[in-house]
């Protein structure tokens, strides 16, 4: 451990813990995902767990609540061990596990989710009265203003998640533990959900907190766990542990920046960079009203906005991958019109979807057949496929994007999510897009990895590409891009370049129908 | 990762066989041996080269339906379809035949593909621009192909006209070098859609489209020109099937291929094909083909079990089959 040495957090403090884990272990077929940790959760506290991807996040959760029994260790509920055969026995002891994915049934309305599996019923018969009025308590205590009979496909993302946490609150609860639960959020449906999050402690709930956004652990937590590659590093009292310093714990060694140095502005020369992309009065059905945005040679574009802005919708339409009514489309000044990805492929303009398991990768496959899927008839002109050219092309893109694997037969869904996105990466750049799309490029994926995606994104315009970012991270997008656009609601809501970039004025855009591009463009 | 990168490019497997892909072909060794200690002329030449002959029609239009259930697909009017192909065929020989006589074989095999190519793509296309499930799509042209025939046999037969009978014979009943012209056929129609599934752009896409449909569109495929030619391959493989079977039964009648989806479909799993799509073996399914021959013919030649519960015992090796995907899946 390079750390400086921290505020250790005092081992004896006023609470006394309601669930205590001793030296957890777990094992999956001889392989060691866990080792050697030991924490405890009081009530009325938040106790963030942090760590990258495959740190073993998720494994302690699940181990806390009954989803996997440890190979060693003991928990510990008031003070007495326990063993948890099954998250109903833990869920009768008061734990309850808020999931990182929305899992509720569509089809089916705001109560009979929250009641899925424990149904109150009298002689057999469904109490839909009692169900209904007991879901509506509920969700009145969290805040949320959904009618408890409306269908879950029709209420907002923001919501589906307060229904599941409404559910998993449902009868006493004294510990809930909480798996990433802004991941599926945009930034200022973040904030009601971490007072809801408070409120829970303040009523003496102990809390479980895991998280990816570091801001949001130093904003919320009391004290936080730090793990890597399965081990404890330590826990900390949160008073002063800043993001930065929380980066470093959980890799291990310092980061000095996560952004790659900036362009030189002038080279970008403002405005007079010639355009490389520019989009006309685009329509998309439902999505995008009257956009026009204009991407220079050379430049980093920033698309930023909430959810549902239509940020991905513009393009995919652009792409041919959904109805949409262009003015104009021109790619480095001569007019366009991409009935498929496949044409725009051909032209040069590459797209990276923010859903890299569901339409990026086939995780099923191999990496070779991922790698050219994209670019078959540029890989394999003659009609047979060139399956050693093809093993070439993977050892070149292994080495160029640093995708590590543990063997060249792995599938691609046994990669980690930032190799996967690196995979991603490779295909689309097999086509040699001089126009590059990407969406989320870094959704779920670990620092390390994040780093390394926004270097190569810098990389990849240093050789003269063009390069639009869409992203729900804030600061990612005011550490990476040169300008940023904001969207609302089907429309550009702002533009945003130089010292104008901040966390403030982009949600500020994002959210305002106020803003403008007058009142906060411009250097 | 230096070293990985430097590893000698390998290529990836297609003809070459893995541990998983391995299970049809040792089920089809067991059952030779079990076929062989339940009676021993199982295993005579003769026997051998029967059930082959008799398994090369399912197994011809289960290679096309691999190509169906690979890209996501299910097509259940080849049945129906075959017996189509076979009733259009002969009745356009009979009606050849007077005028330019056994030229009206050849012809009658080009009627045949070209039937079968339409029928294919016309499932095709209600599937793809009809988007309309494969299940009920095929549901349908099977019954309307079913009814066809019956209509065009008046619930009859129809048979082929006595004049080409000898000449159309050794199509099913020859052999070159002692091997009977039906395995032939399949052989030949398996090496090509082998090399159509594994090494090429087109077998790569019907693969993509069958494992991620989303993943495909985002690639610049086109999903429904894949769906629809592979469709059309079955028609192919359809035609190809029936311009075999024309000289064995000499006629077409409304029972002609009468269950023969149930057989293809349970060909192509147990020949390790995910009815899910996304995965696809040519040789499996082949391997799956000739199971399915070999079980009733021992049904035929031991006592245990009515060969009329020839049908139930595939329908149960279908269900079997599919228990043991779910499981390796696992």
């Amino acid at each position: 451990m390079t750390a400086a040495p921290l505020t250790r957090a005092p081992a004896e403090t006023a609470a006394a813990p309601v669930l205590r884990a001793e030296h957890l272990a777990k094992e999956f077929s001889g392989v060691r995902v866990l080792s050697d940790v030991s924490l405890d959760l009081r009530a009325g506290e938040i106790h963030a767990v942090i760590g990258e991807n495959g740190a073993g996040k998720s494994t302690l959760m699940r181990l806390l609540s009954g989803y996997l029994k440890p190979s060693e260790g003991t928990l510990f509920l008031d003070g007495a061990p326990v063993a948890f055969h099954a998250p109903k026995e833990a869920q009768a002891a008061g734990i309850a596990l808020v999931h990182q994915e929305i899992l509720l049934a569509d089809a089916l309305t705001v109560t009979e989710n929250i009641f899925i599996g424990r149904e109150i019923a009298r002689f057999g018969r469904l109490d839909e009265r009692a169900m209904r009025a007991a879901a509506a308590a509920q969700l009145a205590e969290i805040g949320c203003k959904v009618s408890p009979t409306a269908l879950v496909r029709d209420i907002s993302l923001a919501n589906r998640q307060l229904v599941q946490i409404a559910k998993a609150l449902l009868g006493t609860q004294r510990v809930v533990i909480f798996d990433e639960p802004t991941a599926v959020l945009t930034h200022d449906e973040v904030d009601p959900l971490l007072d809801i999050i408070a409120e829970l402690r303040a009523r003496g709930v102990a809390i479980l907190y895991i998280s990816h956004r570091l801001d949001e652990v130093e904003r919320l937590a009391d004290r936080v766990t730090v793990l890597r590659d399965g081990r404890m590093v330590g826990t900390y009292d949160a008073k002063g542990l800043t993001p930065q310093r929380m980066a470093s714990l959980m890799v291990g060694r310092e980061f000095a920046s996560l952004y790659p140095a900036r362009q030189d502005p002038a080279r970008l020369a403002g405005a007079d960079a010639a355009p490389a992309l520019e989009i006309e009065n685009a329509h998309v059905p439902g999505f995008v009203r009257d956009v026009s945005l204009s991407l220079r040679e050379g430049e980093i574009l920033g698309l930023a906005g909430m959810i549902g802005a239509g940020r991905t919708e513009l393009f995919e339409g652009l792409l041919g991958l959904r109805p949409a009514t262009f003015g104009a489309v021109r790619l480095h000044g001569e007019p366009v019109h991409f009935h498929s990805p496949a044409q725009a492929a051909a032209r040069g303009v590459g797209y990276l979807t923010e859903d890299r398991k569901g339409k990026g990768l086939l995780l099923d496959e191999k990496l070779a057949p991922n790698l050219t899927l994209a670019a078959l008839d540029r890989v394999h002109p003659a009609g047979g496929l060139d399956l050693a050219g093809e093993a070439r092309l993977l050892d070149r893109a292994v080495a160029g994007y640093d995708i590590r694997l543990r063997s060249r037969e792995a599938k691609a869904g046994q990669l980690s999510g930032g190799n996967q996105q690196k995979l991603l990466l490779a295909k689309v750049m097999l086509n040699e897009p001089t126009v590059l799309i990407i969406d989320e490029p870094t959704r779920g994926i670990d620092i390390a990895n994040k780093s390394q995606i926004y270097a190569f994104i810098q990389s990849l315009v240093r050789e003269g590409r063009s390069c639009i970012v869409i992203s729900s991270e804030m600061q990612e997008l005011i550490g990476l891009c040169d300008r940023i656009l904001v969207m609302r609601a089907g429309r550009i809501n702002g533009e945003l370049a130089g010292a104008a970039m901040t966390e403030s004025n982009v949600a500020l855009c994002a959210t305002s129908s106020a803003a403008n591009e007058q009142s906060l463009g411009g250097p | 990762m230096a070293d990985l990168a430097a590893a000698p490019p390998r290529a990836s497997h297609g003809w070459s066989i893995g541990w998983g892909d391995a299970g049809p072909f040792l089920a089809l060794a067991a059952l030779v041996l079990i076929g062989f200690l339940i009676n021993p002329d199982f295993l005579s030449a003769n026997n051998i080269a029967n059930v082959v002959t008799r398994s090369a029609f399912i197994a011809i239009i289960a290679i096309g339906a691999t190509f169906v259930i690979a890209s996501g697909g299910l097509d259940l009017s080849v049945g129906s379809m075959a017996a189509f192909i076979t009733g259009v065929t002969i009745l356009f020989m009979n009606w050849a035949a007077p005028s330019v006589g056994t030229a009206a074989i050849p012809l009658g095999m080009a009627v045949a593909l070209v039937t079968g190519l339409a029928c294919g793509l016309l499932n095709g296309t209600i599937v793809t621009l009809g988007r309309i499930e494969p299940f009920i799509a095929t549901l349908g042209t099977m019954g309307i192909f079913r009814a066809l025939i019956t209509y065009m046999t008046d619930g009859g037969t129809v048979a082929i006209d006595r004049s080409l009978r000898e000449a159309y014979r050794p199509v099913y009943f020859g052999d070159v070098l002692g091997v009977p012209i039906p395995i032939l056929v399949s052989l030949a129609v398996a090496l090509i859609a082998a090399y159509v599934l594994y090494r090429t752009r087109y077998g790569r896409r019907c693969v993509a489209v069958g494992a991620n449909e989303d993943v495909a569109r985002y690639s610049g495929i086109s999903v429904a020109r894949v769906r629809t030619l592979a469709f059309v391959i079955q028609g192919a493989c359809v035609a190809i099937a029936a311009i075999c079977y024309v000289p064995r039964l000499g006629a077409a009648t409304p029972t002609t291929g009468v269950l023969w989806e149930l057989q293809v479909i349970t060909a192509v799993v147990i020949g390790g094909t995910a009815l899910r799509g996304g995965r696809g073996r040519v040789w499996g399914t082949v391997a799956g083909a000739v199971i399915l021959e070999f079980i009733a013919n021992l049904m035929v030649l031991s006592d245990f079990v009515s060969e009329y519960l020839v049908a139930a015992v595939q329908g149960v090796i279908i269900i079997i089959a599919m228990l043991i995907q779910r499981m390796s899946k696992r």
